[in-house]
């Protein structure tokens, strides 16, 4: 018969359930950029092929190309898909190469609200041509 | 004890360049090109939706020299990262890590990047004043 572990253990029943070891995240991260990236492929195909096919186009003709909804909805996406992908790739390389803790965490944060505020700025001014008068 | 002042590992000057580390420092050159990029992409569509005097001031800028340079090396970079970040997301999978098959796939984006950069100039100068 099996002799009961009497030691004390020294994990937190929680964080045996949680599996990360002495990781503060598990695989979220290194996920949510091959999610953007898979969704990125097609984005920056058609994206591509639309600018070429618009290449010299002036601004009549892009908003008149902002109207339609396929256009419209594939550029939010596009500039969304973008921007998350961005803010995580550069968190990447920030944790590689910054090893001051202080001026880390400021360059991430620093990152991610200047994606966010590019995002915003970007959505916006598609949707204002897409609904615009 | 103090520890002896060695070069730490790369040690880079005495590194021998191979495709499989070129190819992977370029992934991050041009994915921190294209984060730059992107301000520009935003500007563009700002000024679009801005009115007609802003638009036409990136415009402006786009079409000159420098801004056709950058558009250049943005499109390079875009094709490269696109490639390549095919190329991860296959070896994600477990799929093509033995060594000769890393190097027929790294040659294979690098031409794949050429061909779009080139099939993409090509038909946007030609549609450039249509």
């Amino acid at each position: 018969m099996a002799m009961r572990d009497t030691r004390l253990p020294l994990r937190t029943p929680l964080g045996r359930a949680i599996g990360l070891g002495s990781a503060k995240e598990g695989v979220e991260h290194w996920w949510r950029e091959r999610i953007t990236a898979v969704a990125l492929v097609p984005l920056c195909l058609w994206f591509v092929a639309e600018i070429v096919h618009h290449a010299g186009a002036d601004r009549a003709e892009l908003i008149a190309w902002m109207r339609h909804p396929v256009p419209a909805v594939l550029m939010v996406l596009l500039l969304a898909a973008t921007f998350h992908h961005t803010a995580l790739g550069l968190q990447v390389v920030v944790e590689d190469y910054v090893g001051h803790e202080g001026a880390r965490f400021g360059l991430i944060i620093a990152i991610r609200l200047a994606c966010v505020l590019l995002a915003a700025l970007g959505i916006f001014a598609v949707l204002k041509m897409a609904l615009g008068a | 004890m103090t520890p002896a002042a060695r070069p730490l590992s790369p040690h880079l000057q005495v590194y021998r360049w191979q495709l499989t580390s070129v190819l992977s420092i370029l992934h991050r050159a041009t994915g921190i090109a294209l984060s730059l990029g992107t301000i520009l992409l935003v500007l563009w569509l700002v000024a679009a939706a801005s009115g007609a005097t802003p638009y036409a001031h990136v415009q402006g800028f786009i079409g000159s020299w420098i801004g056709l340079v950058l558009l250049f090396g943005w499109t390079v970079s875009l094709f490269y990262h696109l490639c390549n970040g095919i190329r991860h997301l296959w070896w994600d999978t477990g799929q093509g890590l033995e060594l000769p098959a890393v190097y027929a796939s790294g040659w294979a984006v690098l031409a794949a990047t050429a061909v779009l950069t080139v099939l993409a100039w090509a038909f946007g100068l030609s549609q450039w004043g249509h």
